[in-house]
């Protein structure tokens, strides 16, 4: 296919370009521009495509760029990414950029960075319960591979540690052949090379693929940091058989670009200046998660967001809540208590739980004694809430148990080291051993079989 | 079949922004005119013409698609392919199977440009004809039935707008394209096949719309007890995320008592699909014995999929659901999400750059979800035996932030007269089903009161409202607790909040993923409430003695034994009774001796 060139870039707005007096251009496709002097290449891609023009969003920062002299050629194609197994224990900037003075990739396939979706009749649903060794996860707000679990976190919240301590403890019961993708989309150097230092510390860094674009990186690059990310772990996952585990972090910088670019499209603004469709796009890298039908390899996601002001309800957390299977919530409240994991057990949720406990997964007494754990805590919470108001004394036998129950189940359950593993079963354990404190008929969620195979003992 | 079929036409792409492609030169384009998108013959739909320029809004991913392409008419409105072997089918939004887009894109990914009908070409289907030759039939009259499943009878109806003598009927195994009967009309023969095709963005007809009377009964205790839906009744479940809502209206489509579930997965999660898919073919229907995928039909959208798609997939969805009233049954639609119906609206309508209402939403919001819950209702349906259908509408709605006072939470609520009201403090307690009783209501309650006096207990509206002035009673009491503590309590108000916690907990508390207490039948309920009440009424003439002691009554057995009342086995019902004549006893010893 012949490209033809164009010099007849009319304007540049923010992200975007307007090229008049085009022919053939189709939309999505792929654009390249020359700037003369320039040795490296800008892309960009087509937002709207009409008979004699077309606004391209460019995939780099604008800075520099000149109307006049720009050459911009259509590529015909849409934006892909060279993927290759090669990739793994690798280094690329945001765009997708080798970024560590390594040797090319030489890629087995291209594949479209904007993926497909994946048709649900040939989803297979996920139901291998991942162990992350941490109680408050296990136990009750289980992980499966194949889902899709957002951090949501705040300013000055330990969720890299905890993203870290779960790629690291991250294990299922069946083989292994796992990798790790990792994307920052705006992120600070430190916390970039926090994540990089704790996969070379664990050696799981032969086992990642890394796509790092800080907060010193262009903005609009990041659009492209999560699908080149996805794009990678759909290769790994459905071509290579791997397990992948996807962490992206932070994707309120996402959102915020794409605020931009909407912005500079002169979009009618949906809430707080977020586009009406970022429900739409942010699922179209969400829902790159799963497991599919005959194929070996899954794609876990844990995106990492930080919320504004730890408001759940802010578009991002929102948004992504709806489409996520469920959420961490980091609370500030533990963590001040010098609690860590600081999870916050209640406000968390993993939508796909069912799928993944009970007898030959983790153990047949799980879901009894995560919905009593959780019954348990929030009497508990309630007696606390009580106390304050009117005083310890003032509470019967059965509030002061329940508040007792609470404390010691933040302390000991809840918290835990951050190189501390616990299996489900010593979790579980864990988990009796704190409800025994209290009065039998108070634990209405335990059946009596269970009560007397776990209890008595 | 179209009336009139003008000529198809051909046309070029002028613009391609998103889902939105404008075209020009389409020959007397209409409105909702189907059209094939390039050569790639992507399904599209007019949505608006404009001076010789149509837009089109495409039911596909439109990249790698410019201007200069071609585009042709189909002359036809988007429809929906109705006959036999819906039931146990799972489509996309519009009504492509998504096992045969599987089998054509031969990978796990949607490819583009997909054609595959709706039902199948070559499967064999047993015709019964039910008339005879030579008998006068007029439109939806039931010429035939096909074992359509274990659970339902396929009736072949004759099409809407059709009356006349029936020429030839036949039985014998066809497919759905074979002509079965051959009706002679005043001036014309019409062949009769078992597939009908039906415009999705048109109600299908009925003779009359009749006073929903009959509850849908769920098996969810909050709300057949509480905030009942009437067969034929529209509902919306709103909530923040988390709170519920799906797990809810996964658990109506599998235990309410509609002979017929449609299933809507609009802009949702892909696995929330897939575990339906999985597990439908697997759980028990209790009201029949039979496999649930048997009366069920899917259509998804998961979120990542067109967006067009997703704002057809509800008119998908309905038309198929009204096809299944007309044969006389009850029908129940559940779409989960209508908010993503509606910002699939608003994608579309800014791709048009048309003027935005409230929050960027179109201004015909309001107006096109009062006529999409207006398709729900009791009604007569056409035919000359005086059939009665009923389609129960639920719609899901996830309010951004939780907040109610927004666009599409606020023109739900005015059309739809069953709230349920998903509340995001419960579910951060984890009580489940997460409805708030404070806030929720139902205004179907008058006109199921008869059904319930009749069918489970005469005083069952009394103890109902009784219940639900207890549970506004603590709510008002728990502010006092908060200030001033329990011990300032009378006896009287200690009874109140120790009963409406039994209510809370033993009650409306149901776990849906324990499949003991997943499904409470209307009677249980009864009884289970009628037990706690009697308790709380035998408590509130006690406490007027003086000899009554509060901690005494709490420690009684029968007050610690309420928990186990949802496991009291249905079949004898004899349990319940010696637990209320225990009760009784029990407390009335409390202060006699």
């Amino acid at each position: 296919m012949v490209h033809k060139e164009y010099k007849t870039a009319e304007a540049i707005s923010g992200p975007l370009l307007i090229v008049e007096g085009i022919r053939g251009v189709t939309y999505d496709e792929l654009v390249e521009v020359r700037i003369p002097g320039e040795k490296k290449i800008r892309l960009g891609k087509v937002l709207d495509a009409m008979e004699t023009r077309a606004v391209v969003q460019m995939f780099e920062p604008t800075a520099g760029m000149s109307a006049d002299g720009a050459k911009v050629s259509f590529r015909g194609e849409t934006a892909t990414l060279g993927v290759s197994t090669s990739m793994l224990g690798r280094v690329f900037s945001g765009g997708g950029d080798i970024n560590d003075g390594g040797p090319a990739i030489i890629p087995d396939t291209h594949l479209e960075i904007n993926g497909a979706a994946i048709n649900p009749f040939s989803r297979e649903y996920p139901n291998d319960f991942i162990q992350t060794g941490i109680s408050s996860i296990d136990v009750l707000n289980t992980l499966v591979r194949g889902q899709k679990l957002p951090i949501f976190s705040g300013a000055g919240l330990p969720h890299a540690r905890l993203a870290a301590q779960i790629a690291r403890q991250a294990k299922v019961r069946s083989g292994e052949n796992f990798a790790i993708v990792f994307g920052t989309m705006g992120v600070s150097f430190d916390e970039a090379a926090y994540f990089k230092k704790a996969f070379e510390q664990t050696g799981a860094l032969d086992r990642a693929v890394l796509f790092l674009n800080t907060a010193a990186d262009p903005v609009v690059e990041r659009i492209m940091t999560p699908r080149l990310a996805l794009t990678t772990a759909e290769y790994l996952a459905f071509e290579k058989g791997m397990h992948v585990l996807v962490i992206l972090t932070d994707m309120t910088n996402y959102c915020e670009a794409l605020r931009e670019i909407s912005g500079a499209r002169k979009e009618v603004p949906g809430r707080r200046g977020y586009p009406g469709y970022m429900y739409t796009d942010l699922s179209t890298l969400y829902e790159r998660a799963g497991r599919v039908k005959n194929k070996d390899g899954s794609i876990t996601q844990i995106p990492i967001l930080s919320m504004p002001d730890d408001d759940k309800t802010h578009p991002v957390p929102d948004l992504t809540g709806y489409i996520t299977e469920g959420q961490f919530i980091i609370s500030r409240e533990l963590n001040t208590q010098g609690l860590f994991p600081p999870v916050d057990v209640q406000g968390s949720l993993s939508r796909l739980w069912s799928a993944g406990v009970g007898e030959g997964k983790t153990r047949e007494d799980h879901a009894q004694v995560k919905d009593q754990l959780f019954a348990s805590y929030a009497s508990g919470k309630e007696a606390r809430e009580l106390a304050v108001v009117l005083g310890e004394a003032s509470l019967s036998q059965n509030e002061r148990l329940h508040l007792e129950f609470a404390n010691r189940f933040e302390k000991e359950f809840i918290h835990q080291g951050e190189f501390e593993e616990r299996t489900i079963e010593a979790s579980l354990n864990l988990g009796w051993k704190l409800l025994s404190m209290l009065p039998r008929e108070s634990l209405k969620r335990i059946k009596p079989q269970t009560a007397q195979k776990y209890l008595a003992s | 079949m179209s009336p009139h079929t003008p000529t198809p036409s051909q046309g070029t792409i002028t613009r391609v922004s998103g889902p939105v492609v404008q075209v020009r030169g389409l020959t007397a384009p209409r409105m909702y005119e189907v059209v094939k998108v390039s050569n790639m013959g992507l399904m599209g739909e007019i949505i608006e013409i404009k001076k010789g320029i149509v837009s089109v809004q495409v039911y596909e991913e439109t990249g790698g698609i410019g201007p200069g392409e071609p585009v042709f008419g189909t002359g036809g409105v988007m429809s929906v392919e109705l006959g036999p072997g819906l039931l146990e089918a799972i489509y996309d939004g519009i009504q492509r199977p998504l096992q045969a887009i599987e089998e054509e894109s031969q990978s796990h990914f949607i490819a583009r440009g997909i054609e595959t009908p709706g039902l199948s070409r070559v499967k064999k289907w047993e015709f019964t004809p039910t008339r005879k030759q030579g008998e006068a039939v007029t439109e939806g009259d039931i010429l035939g039935t096909v074992p359509e499943t274990t659970l339902i009878t396929h009736k072949i109806m004759v099409p809407p707008g059709i009356s006349g003598t029936i020429e030839k009927i036949d039985a014998g195994s066809f497919t759905v394209t074979d002509t079965v009967a051959v009706i002679k009309t005043e001036n014309q023969v019409i062949p009769v096949t078992m597939l009908q095709r039906w415009p999705i963005r048109t109600p299908r007809p009925k003779k009359e719309k009749i006073f929903p009377a009959e509850p849908l009964i769920t098996g969810t205790r909050s709300i057949d007890m509480f905030f009942p839906i009437a067969k034929g009744g529209a509902g919306c479940i709103p909530g923040p995320f988390g709170s519920g809502k799906t797990v809810t209206q996964q658990s109506l489509a599998k235990y309410s008592d509609a002979q017929v579930i449609v299933y809507i997965g609009c802009g949702e999660r892909g696995n929330e699909m897939t575990e339906v898919l999985k597990e439908f073919p697997h759980l028990i229907d209790p009201n029949s014995g039979e496999a649930l995928m048997k009366r069920t039909i899917l259509i998804a959208n998961t979120s990542n999929m067109p967006v067009a798609a997703r704002e057809a997939s509800v008119y998908t969805g309905i038309t198929i659901a009204e096809y299944y009233r007309d044969m006389g049954y009850s029908v129940a639609l559940m779409a989960d999400s209508t908010s993503r119906w509606a910002e699939a609206m608003r994608e579309i309508s800014g791709r048009m750059e048309e003027m935005p209402g409230e929050e960027g939403y179109p201004p015909y919001l309001a107006s096109r979800t009062a006529e999409f819950y207006e398709r729900a209702g009791s009604v007569r349906t056409l035919g000359t035996d005086d059939r009665l259908g009923a389609l129960t509408v639920i719609g899901a709605v996830s309010p951004p932030g939780g907040d109610l006072s927004e666009p599409v939470s606020q023109s739900t609520l005015r059309v739809t007269k069953c709230f349920w009201g998903l509340d995001a403090l419960l579910a951060y307690r984890k009580h489940f089903p997460s409805i708030n009783w404070l806030t929720s209501y139902s205004l179907y309650v008058p006109n199921i009161e008869d059904y319930w006096k009749k069918n489970v207990a005469p005083d069952f509206p009394v103890i109902r409202k009784e219940a639900m002035e207890l549970l506004q009673r603590e709510a008002k009491l728990l502010e006092i607790v908060k200030l001033v503590g329990m011990e300032s309590l009378s006896h009287e108000e200690k009874l109140t909040l120790e009963i409406a916690r039994a209510l809370r907990e033993d009650f409306l508390f149901q776990n849906a993923f324990d499949p003991d207490d997943a499904f409470t039948p209307l009677i249980k309920q009864y009884y289970i409430i009628k037990a706690i009440m009697t308790i709380f009424k035998e408590g509130s003439v006690a406490a007027q003695q003086e000899k009554f002691d509060f901690n005494n009554f709490a420690s009684l057995s029968v007050i610690k034994e309420i928990p186990t009342l949802k496991t009291f086995p249905v079949e004898s019902l004899d349990h319940f009774k010696s637990f209320i004549e225990r009760a009784v006893t029990d407390i009335r010893a409390l202060v006699t001796n």
